[in-house]
């Protein structure tokens, strides 16, 4: 071994080294080509089942099931009230903490994480209990909820986006410009977070039409529950409906990804994984 | 006021043992006027805040503070220990260990899984398309959960599914030897579709941590692949490691929507049963044993918390 060793050391930049790992690549390859083709056959495998069991015609029927138009409608009306909510909610906060309360920003972190410790289930238990009536009856409560569980993501992307700013810059040059706090907010500080806006929308609207938890123990109709109700009478076409809800998401995550792969890329940033804005548990599977 | 702390600091400085009396009489004198100002600078300076703290203790800290209280009470409202008593018991017990068998197997088997994948990932060269592919379908798989996920293994696994009546075609029926997807089994068989990715993206930084200067000094020094990864790699990755098999425990424990939709609520996990309390599918005047439930859950995750924040901070001593 020391021999090996010495001789390496003997011929300079050692060649014989080089060759090594060389031949470790090769190995490496056969390896990473094995591991990732069984992995990619266990991840499409269900795809193409699916796809298989559902049918052609049963995604025509999709539309036409009873229930399918109003529980998608209900779903899409809880995703709008719940990105405005979330939105206004979050934007001027995060700014504030950025700008004013820098301190706080481990705090905030701390805070807005808590929607995807605490399991839905239990969340959902103690809101029920402390609910006031007037609002127990309406699926504003639910849009309320989902907006918690949007903070994680929300907070995430608006903070990575003021990160990437020279925010104090900004605001002192509106401000001698004679800008005040709302002109600054609106014309100066919100197009230039347009990828990050852009992301905490679409990653809020992804996790409201994909919630299950919450919607249907407190009774609401919205498409997943939809899916799992309509199962009952007709398994293939909630097969189908099941794929064309995970088509649509996927592809807007993918054009999520690479937005923000480009935008940072600009900034001579990394690549953007989704998950360090939004993760599966925190959509309230 | 000001007077009184001209008046109360004077015999202070005067009197050697009088000296510990009137320092603290007049030190909450003086906070007293700042404090009153300063209490309102304060306000003034958090003032951006408000909303979102008003915000989170009304839908975050209320209804938690309401399951913590609610698992102690009786329908009426007096103190009891008997929801406690019985959601560690019998069948909630059952499901609480059903719970944590499930959640460390779907979060052991993707975690080593995870691993493989990110190493091979890992080992790729940077910029390769492969591995851009790879992290872009990870990031999208494991947001992918709930109903659809579970309809997706019903038309592959279920007793109809496609892969089920292919093996029965080769004369292996999976359901004549044992296996059902809506049990326990067939559940972790489902969650590895989302683990598996989680894990991929959340080692990989861990991995890139890796510095290549330890692995040519470890080198230098004689070690062979082997001994580096014993002595350098695995100890350095260990906290890491665990810190995200504790992430996929948490993940695994608070799912709902995947276990219900797979097995109709059949199956004995506690989520599913707190669920089962707010369906009502449970006999009335025990509704506050679903909050002694949902506080057992949350005991569960914050020990996984702390044990995976002291993991963070080890871990962060050597990967930045």
């Amino acid at each position: 071994m020391a021999s090996v060793v010495a001789r390496e050391a003997a011929g300079g930049i050692a060649p014989p080294r080089r060759r090594a790992p060389s031949s470790g690549v090769g190995a490496g390859t056969i390896f990473r080509w094995v591991v990732l083709i069984v992995t990619a056959v266990y991840f499409l495998l269900p795809l193409w089942a699916a796809l298989r069991f559902a049918g052609i015609s049963a995604f025509g029927s999709v539309i036409g099931e009873s229930g399918f138009t109003s529980s998608l409608a209900l779903s899409v009306r809880l995703a709008i009230i719940t990105t405005v909510i979330t939105i206004a909610l979050m934007l001027p906060t995060t700014v504030y903490v950025h700008l004013r309360l820098p301190r706080l920003r481990r705090l905030m972190e701390g805070i807005t994480i808590l929607p995807i410790v605490i399991p839905p289930v239990v969340l959902i238990v103690g809101v029920l209990a402390i609910a006031p009536g007037f609002l127990k009856g309406t699926s504003l409560l639910l849009s309320l909820l989902y907006v918690i569980l949007a903070m994680p993501f929300a907070y995430r992307a608006l903070d990575a986006g003021l990160r990437a700013l020279d925010l104090k810059t900004i605001v002192e040059a509106s401000n001698s410009l004679g800008a005040g706090w709302l002109s600054t907010l609106w014309r100066v500080i919100l197009p230039n977070l347009r990828t990050a806006m852009l992301s905490a929308t679409v990653l809020t609207v992804a996790m409201v039409l994909g919630e299950f938890t919450m919607a249907s123990l407190d009774l609401y109709q919205t498409f997943p529950v939809w899916i799992y109700v309509n199962s009952q009478t007709s398994g293939q076409v909630s097969v189908a409906a099941s794929l064309l809800a995970l088509f649509v998401t996927w592809v807007v995550l993918l054009i999520i990804t690479m937005i923000g792969t480009r935008s940072s890329r600009k900034r001579g940033g990394g690549t953007v994984t989704l998950f360090t804005v939004a993760r599966q548990e925190t959509r309230g599977d | 006021m000001g007077q009184t702390v001209a008046a109360s600091g004077a015999p202070g400085s005067l009197a050697d043992p009088g000296a510990p009396g009137p320092g603290p009489a007049a030190a909450p004198g003086a906070p007293g006027r700042t404090s009153l100002t300063g209490f309102l600078r304060w306000l003034r300076q958090i003032s951006g805040v408000i909303p979102f703290g008003i915000y989170v203790t009304l839908g975050l800290l209320a209804p938690m503070v309401a399951v913590a209280v609610g698992a102690f009470q009786t329908n009426g409202g007096s103190f009891t220990f008997s929801n406690i008593r019985a959601a560690t018991h019998g069948v909630y017990l059952h499901g609480f260990w059903q719970s944590i068998i499930l959640s460390v197997l779907s979060a052991v088997i993707p975690g080593i899984l995870g691993l493989i994948i990110a190493y091979a990932i890992f080992t790729a060269k940077s910029g390769n398309i492969l591995r851009q592919i790879v992290i872009t379908a990870a990031g999208v798989f494991a947001n992918f959960g709930g109903v659809p996920l579970a309809f997706l293994f019903i038309a592959t696994l279920g007793s109809s599914g496609l892969i089920s009546q292919w093996l029965t075609s080769l004369g292996f029926n999976p359901y004549n030897h044992g296996f059902t997807l809506y049990s326990l089994l067939g559940v972790i068989v489902v969650y590895l579709y989302f683990q598996i990715p989680l894990m991929v993206l959340v080692i990989l930084p861990a991995l890139e941590g890796l510095r290549p200067a330890w692995r040519e000094a470890a080198e230098n020094l004689g070690a062979r692949s082997w001994a580096y990864w014993r002595f350098v790699g695995g100890p350095v990755l260990l906290p890491s490691f665990l810190g995200c098999v504790l992430l996929l425990f948490g993940s695994a424990l608070s799912a709902y929507a995947t276990a219900e939709a797979l097995t109709n609520g059949t199956i004995p996990l506690t989520a599913i049963q707190i669920g089962s309390f707010l369906n009502g599918n449970v006999i009335a005047g025990q509704e506050n044993i679903g909050k002694a439930l949902g506080l057992g859950m949350v005991v569960i995750i914050a020990i996984a918390m702390v044990i995976y924040v002291a993991l963070q901070r080890r871990s962060a001593k050597w990967l930045r």
